[in-house]
């Protein structure tokens, strides 16, 4: 008597077929090849996508750089050099936007150094204080950990609608404060509450994943560790600036500098929140680059494309810390 | 050849010629408020009577005509048919519908008029029809003003005559401002031309700030700081992000609002009954008391693969009854000219406010100075709108002195102009 199938094996059919049926050219390919001529073709879709959606859109991106005009084709646009360089880096003090040919791109770069600095400091210091929080032994704690990853799951548009609705003129915010006794607060139409307010989303936004991250890295301190300190009788404090701290530094840098890049590229849930208002106060570097590049009456996509290989040389910069700092992590 | 694989013949057939099918037409088309649905029961009487045709029509916002609409002209694709206001600048992407209509004679003579809006500089092209002529103008809300006792000022009161009855109502009926303008540079400028602006230099292109214009908008900001303009509108964005006032009026949180005549169904069909509105026009200044005239097209796109499909349907839409038909039941002010002199228009609203208000609109068309009639056509207006609404948020939002933000205007005006004339 046969047998009979397993339901495994069934459903593992059709990927030994397709083994059995790539063994013979990837064989031949390796005698061919070699090791390294595998590794090539394994990586080769993956860098074939790279290529299409990143390489060629960065070598477009900077042949648009250097043309002019309103036209979208490259072909039709006429060659400009550097000027567009030039014009976002015309500046008789670059501290002060006023004195810069263009205002706006200097006041955006203000504006975004300003807000990486608030919002990486403070989600930094928030997502710190949950992590520590949410690895004692607290009730419900799977409870707890979902609600601060939540909203790491919402789209950052239904954030800044959701943020909008409560803080508007006649927000549930204000509604609350007019019930309370208190005076309502122009939360989004005053500079500094609208500045506040999108450092206080993004964090609200995104501190959830950050906090995993350092949870992670808290539950990897040998336990040991805490109870010799506890047999020592040392004080809760020195225990986190002598022991814990020094040990989640590795985890510590990546959420930095994860976060700085995430939010030097700051736009959505602010865009939708502020619009960049009142005035400019919340126009960061990317919003600067929408609006010249495609939502401006009378678009200048070149000088857009130029701002934003700027802003693609600090996010490289940033990303060849991330990588320098992992790789040094990684090697202890 | 068995069942499947025709099934899946017949899917990859339909995917390859879904983009260019005989008797498929795709407009675009966006909504203020019900013309949508007037727009979707009109093309299904085309088809059916024209079976051979297919005409779908895809909904979509207004910021999809503004921002997503422009890229997809540039790369030469798009709908067959779009409903657009960004008239001039992308005139060069419009179909020539002259022989693809059964009688160009009859579009030149009855919608001839708005043609240089929407073409090219010297063309003589057919490129759609308006379905819709606009004016600016502001509305009041009578119930406010009636219960704060301040009698609404008559024709041929000026800007700062409205705006301090308004604040009289504002105070007091407690309401968070005295009026509101819509962000946007087309809004402004009517007022600015009331104060005497000319923004035209005599090389056509865009001329300084003048006194006039200088004069309005430092009076604007001066209004926003006294907490008379409602400051929400203008502050809450940067760039030129359009941002109506429309709500606050319907919310009864201002008295006054400067929008125009394209608003009359929304606060019809919002205010209801809930408190009587009225068109009031547009406020005088030292040189007149005039709105912008303006409105939404129809166009063909010259990226279609269906031109005689879409000259069927543009003739359909153009036709004197349908125009007629699509502006009683949308409440909007037809093109057509030979409707607006047959007149007899029966606005299907039974609120009297709006009646009230069509016909008001009809009346102000009186009052448009040449120099507001020729912003439509002058393909630099919209560097002007948008080089203007940013510099004023940010005096408004205190960023700025409102005396340092009209060379900066100038220079962005300026800066715009010289990347739009940039050719190869």
């Amino acid at each position: 008597m046969r047998p009979a199938t397993s339901a495994g094996a069934v459903v593992t059919a059709p990927l030994r077929w397709l083994a059995r049926a790539t063994d013979v050219p990837l064989s031949a390919w390796q005698r061919l090849t070699g090791q390294r001529g595998m590794i090539a073709l394994f990586l080769l879709p993956n860098m074939a996508i790279f290529g299409i959606f990143v390489l060629v859109p960065l070598v477009i991106n900077l042949l648009y750089s250097t043309t002019g005009g309103t036209e979208f084709f490259l072909s039709d646009r006429p060659q400009v050099g550097a000027d567009h360089y030039a014009r976002l880096l015309d500046c008789g003090n670059y501290l002060d936007p006023n004195s810069c040919r263009d205002d706006m791109f200097w006041i955006a770069v203000s504006n975004t150094a300003r807000f990486v600095f608030f919002q990486v400091a403070v989600m930094t210091l928030a997502a710190l204080i949950t992590a520590l929080i949410l690895n004692r032994a607290l009730p419900g704690k799977g409870f707890w950990r979902a609600v601060f990853f939540f909203p790491v799951l919402l789209s950052p548009v239904v954030v800044g609608l959701i943020w909008k609705w409560i803080l508007q003129r006649q927000g549930l915010a204000n509604l609350f404060m007019v019930e309370l006794g208190l005076e309502p607060v122009n939360w989004l139409t005053d500079r500094l509450w609208a500045f506040v307010a999108a450092v206080g989303v993004s964090v609200w936004a995104h501190m959830g994943f950050y906090t995993l991250i350092l949870l992670a890295g808290l539950q990897a301190i040998p336990r040991d560790l805490y109870e010799a300190a506890e047999m020592d009788g040392t004080r809760p404090f020195r225990v986190f600036w002598r022991i814990t701290l020094p040990l989640l530094m590795p985890n510590l840098l990546v959420v930095i500098v994860l976060s700085l890049i995430r939010a030097v590229q700051i736009f959505d849930e602010a865009y939708v929140l502020t619009g960049g208002g009142p005035g400019t106060s919340t126009m960061f570097m990317t919003q600067y680059i929408y609006e010249v590049g495609f939502a401006n009456l009378l678009r200048n996509p070149g000088l857009a494309a130029a701002a934003s290989i700027l802003m693609a040389c600090v996010l490289i910069v940033l990303t060849l810390l991330q990588l320098y700092l992992s790789r040094r992590s990684g090697a202890k | 050849m068995n069942r499947a694989r025709m099934l899946a013949t017949a899917s990859v057939l339909a995917l390859l010629g879904a983009g260019a099918q005989a008797g498929e037409v795709r407009m675009m088309w966006y909504s203020d408020g019900i013309e949508g649905e007037v727009m979707q029961d009109l093309l299904n009487r085309f088809m059916e009577e024209n079976p051979d045709i297919n005409v779908t029509l895809d909904n979509v916002a207004y910021q999809v005509i503004m921002e997503q609409l422009p890229i997809q002209l540039a790369s030469g694709e798009g709908p067959d048919i779009a409903r657009v206001t960004n008239l001039k600048e992308q005139a060069e992407h419009w179909l020539d519908l002259t022989d693809y209509v059964e009688d160009p004679e009859y579009w030149r003579t009855n919608f001839g008029d708005q043609f240089d809006w929407m073409r090219p500089d010297d063309s003589d092209i057919i490129p759609g029809f308006m379905t819709q002529l606009t004016l600016t103008g502001g509305f009041a809300n009578a119930t406010l003003f009636e219960q704060a006792g301040v009698a609404m000022p008559g024709e041929g009161a000026t800007w700062e005559e409205w705006v301090e009855a308004a604040t009289q109502v504002q105070e007091s009926q407690q309401t968070a401002g005295a009026f509101s303008i819509d962000r946007s540079g087309h809004r402004i400028t009517g007022p600015m031309i009331s104060y005497g602006a000319n923004l035209v230099g005599e090389d056509g292109k865009p001329a300084p700030l003048d006194d006039a214009a200088k004069a309005f908008i430092t009076q604007l900001v001066q209004w926003t700081d006294e907490g008379k303009n409602l400051r929400d509108v203008w502050v809450s964005a940067a760039g030129t992000t359009y941002i109506p006032g429309a709500d606050e009026f319907i919310n009864a949180n201002i008295p006054l609002y400067y929008s125009g005549s394209w608003q009359i169904a929304n606060l019809s069909t919002k205010i209801g009954d809930a408190f009587d509105w009225v068109a009031i026009g547009s406020p005088c200044g030292d040189a007149g008391c005039t709105g912008l005239p303006g409105g939404a097209a129809l166009v063909g796109i010259k990226y279609t693969q269906n031109p005689e499909d879409v000259g069927k349907v543009m003739d359909f839409l153009a036709r004197e009854d349908i125009v007629k038909e699509f502006s009683e039941r949308t409440l909007f002010l037809p093109a057509h000219k030979g409707v607006v002199e047959a007149g007899g228009l029966n606005f299907q609203t039974e609120d009297p406010s709006a009646k009230a208000a069509l016909e008001a609109f009809v009346g102000f068309t009186g009052t448009i100075m040449p120099e507001a009639n020729a912003m439509p056509a002058w393909r630099y207006a919209n560097a002007v709108y948008g080089g203007m609404v940013n510099r004023i948020s940010q005096a408004m939002a205190g960023e700025m002195a409102v005396e340092d933000i009209f060379a900066r205007i100038d220079s962005d005006i300026a800066e715009q102009v010289a990347a739009a004339d940039q050719t190869k």
